[in-house]
């Protein structure tokens, strides 16, 4: 097994261990951090996703009114675009960001600013102007859905992103970092183990050599105590049979 | 006396313009109208009308202010029919008739100089039945100054600019208010010319001209609700005749909301249709005061496509000239609404043009 997958460049050490070790926990903790992360943004995701649906939805049926209601405009006014165009000089309609946090994550928001008050609220003032104040509130609505939809879209897409890089981090930890920490983690054991095996058989061997040693020095003085022994005893003997026993020195 | 010698100088041109009244469609004509899906089967439903071939040029994607540009086409070339074979008084009266359409585009031009523009794509833009030949002059005026003296010397407005208003008022007041300033005095002088050429045609204009007035009055009032308009300037701009005039339009000088315009309205009789049934309206509109509004805007056109029927019953007068335009310029509006229902597909707000014959 611990040779099985990639691992780290360390030394079997029981310091690296440590350090292996300390680096596993930390990419756990950052793996469940990352993944809440990732939930929180996910579910923040559907919420827009569909609330861009209905907005889109609603965009469809306000821009169809808003243009009806200027056909209607057109109908009892005639032309009015230039007159309008002409006398608008102040927006009364305008758009504000702001940001907003979600779990660490900057979302722009659009907000829309009314001006109360208007340039042209006399158009039409002989004919048709109730018409054209109408045309002039549903496009407002209108332009109020095309920004929400704005602010949703653009939350949509950096939510997108995010939760995309978020879900590759999430991944590489917890199938690349973690197992690579797992398999450095065992190696190193392994390594351990071995070297460990290797010391106490060394020791065994020591301590063999030692007790071989020590038996045969006990052999030895044994064998040099019944040597000696026997040597008294023939020295016992030669002493019983010097005078009896011809000894080749003796020339005489 | 006057129907001993009208056909002397009008017959002709009467014969004509009921001719062309003949042509104005009808309700089986809005009916297959009404049933196109697309704006192709429009066109061929109209090249069945009188309206011929007026389409037959056109590029493929209709657009529907195509189809209104094209169809104000036929109306101004029947109108310079008429005013190039009518001899005085009545081509003194079918002057009368683009004078209103004049000051809109008198209106349009001013507007441009005032914010310095090029006038002359502004040219373009105009009514075509209120252009004059000295209209592009007016277009060299820089400034304002220059163009109120343009005015003066070249068109036939003078005298309602130089009674109404100074060089500086152009300046200093909202173009919709010097605009029915003019309108006023366009409709009273108008007003006052029909009165000394017959008395049919008295009888016919004066009805249908003091229902204008009366219509503007009462417009006027309900559109300045909430706006800068203060009520002097508000009477001021309410023309000086018609059936509400004098009681009623001081009534609605001072009037603050639709209620008190509407007790005004409940003094002359044929008015009292007009707010009827405003509560339905509320109800099913939900828009309040709009809805009331809107649906107004409707009687309104309503009543003048009425009278200008009326017109037509009586025999050696001059209005149903200005009956004729005005009921096809209505016609051009529900051909353009039924168009526009057609392109945005909006098949229930169909029928709520107004049919005509």
């Amino acid at each position: 097994m611990s040779g099985a997958g990639p691992r780290e460049n360390v030394f079997a050490t029981r310091m690296a261990l440590t350090n292996t070790k300390l680096r596993l926990k930390g990419a756990e903790t950052g793996h469940s951090l990352l993944a809440k992360k990732r939930d929180a943004l996910t579910t923040r995701f559907r919420a827009i996703l569909r609330k861009v649906d209905e907005a889109k939805r609603k965009m469809g049926r306000v821009m169809q009114l808003a243009s009806f209601s200027m056909a209607e405009v057109t109908y009892t006014t005639g032309d009015i675009s230039y007159i309008v165009q002409e006398q608008a000089k102040l927006a009364t309609f305008r758009v504000k960001a702001k940001q907003e946090n979600v779990s660490g994550v900057l979302l722009p928001g659009f907000e829309v600013d009314r001006v109360p008050g208007s340039d042209f609220n006399l158009t039409g003032l002989g004919r048709g102007g109730q018409q054209v104040l109408r045309a002039k509130e549903v496009y407002a609505k209108a332009l109020e859905t095309l920004v929400e939809l704005a602010s949703l879209q653009t939350a949509f897409t950096i939510l997108d992103e995010v939760i995309r890089a978020t879900n590759r981090r999430v991944n590489a930890i917890e199938h690349v970092i973690i197992p690579r920490l797992d398999n450095t983690i065992k190696y190193i054991m392994s390594e351990l183990d071995e070297m460990d095996r290797e010391e106490f058989f060394r020791l065994k061997k020591v301590q063999g050599k030692k007790k071989r040693d020590a038996g045969k020095a006990e052999m030895k003085a044994i064998t040099d105590k019944e040597e000696s022994l026997k040597q008294l005893d023939e020295q016992q003997e030669s002493t019983v049979d010097l005078l009896s026993t011809k000894d080749a020195d003796v020339i005489f | 006396m006057e129907g001993l010698f009208f056909n002397v100088n009008n017959g002709f041109l009467e014969g004509i313009v009921r001719g062309y009244k003949s042509g104005i469609l009808t309700h089986s004509h809005y009916a297959s109208l009404t049933q196109c899906e697309t704006l192709e089967d429009f066109k061929t439903q109209l090249s069945a009308t009188d309206y011929g071939n007026f389409l037959a040029n056109e590029p493929s994607p209709l657009s529907t202010s195509t189809i209104a540009d094209k169809a104000t086409q036929t109306l101004v070339d029947h109108f310079n029919f008429l005013r190039s074979n009518s001899v005085e008084p009545l081509s003194k009266f079918l002057d009368y008739i683009t004078y209103g359409y004049m000051i809109d585009n008198v209106i349009l031009l001013i507007t441009g100089t005032l914010h310095e523009r090029d006038t002359h794509e502004l040219l373009e833009r105009c009514h075509p039945l209120g252009i004059f030949d000295t209209m592009p002059a007016l277009c060299v005026a820089t400034n304002v100054e220059e163009l109120y003296q343009s005015v003066l010397v070249e068109t036939p407005l003078a005298p309602y600019f130089r009674d109404c208003l100074s060089a500086a008022d152009l300046d200093d007041m909202n173009i919709e208010i010097i605009r029915n300033t003019v309108y006023k005095a366009y409709l009273e002088d108008f007003y006052n010319y029909v009165s000394t050429i017959g008395s049919t045609t008295v009888d016919v204009m004066h009805n249908i001209l003091a229902f204008e007035a009366d219509r503007r009055t009462i417009n006027i009032t309900i559109n300045s609700f909430d706006t800068e308009l203060t009520k002097e300037q508000r009477a001021k701009l309410f023309p000086a005749i018609g059936r509400l005039f004098p009681t009623g339009n001081n009534a609605l000088a001072k009037a603050d909301d639709i209620d008190q315009v509407r007790q005004v309205c409940e003094n002359v009789s044929e008015y009292r249709s007009f707010f009827d049934n405003s509560a339905s309206g509320q109800s099913n509109g939900d828009l309040g005061d709009f809805g009331v509004a809107a649906q107004l805007e409707d009687r309104f056109f309503r009543m003048e496509v009425h009278l200008n029927k009326l017109a037509f019953l009586q025999q050696f007068q001059y209005g149903v000239f200005y009956s004729y335009v005005k009921l096809k310029e209505q016609e051009i509006r529900n051909i353009t609404w039924i168009a526009e229902c057609i392109a945005q597909d909006a098949r229930d707000r169909m029928h709520d043009f107004i049919p005509i014959f």
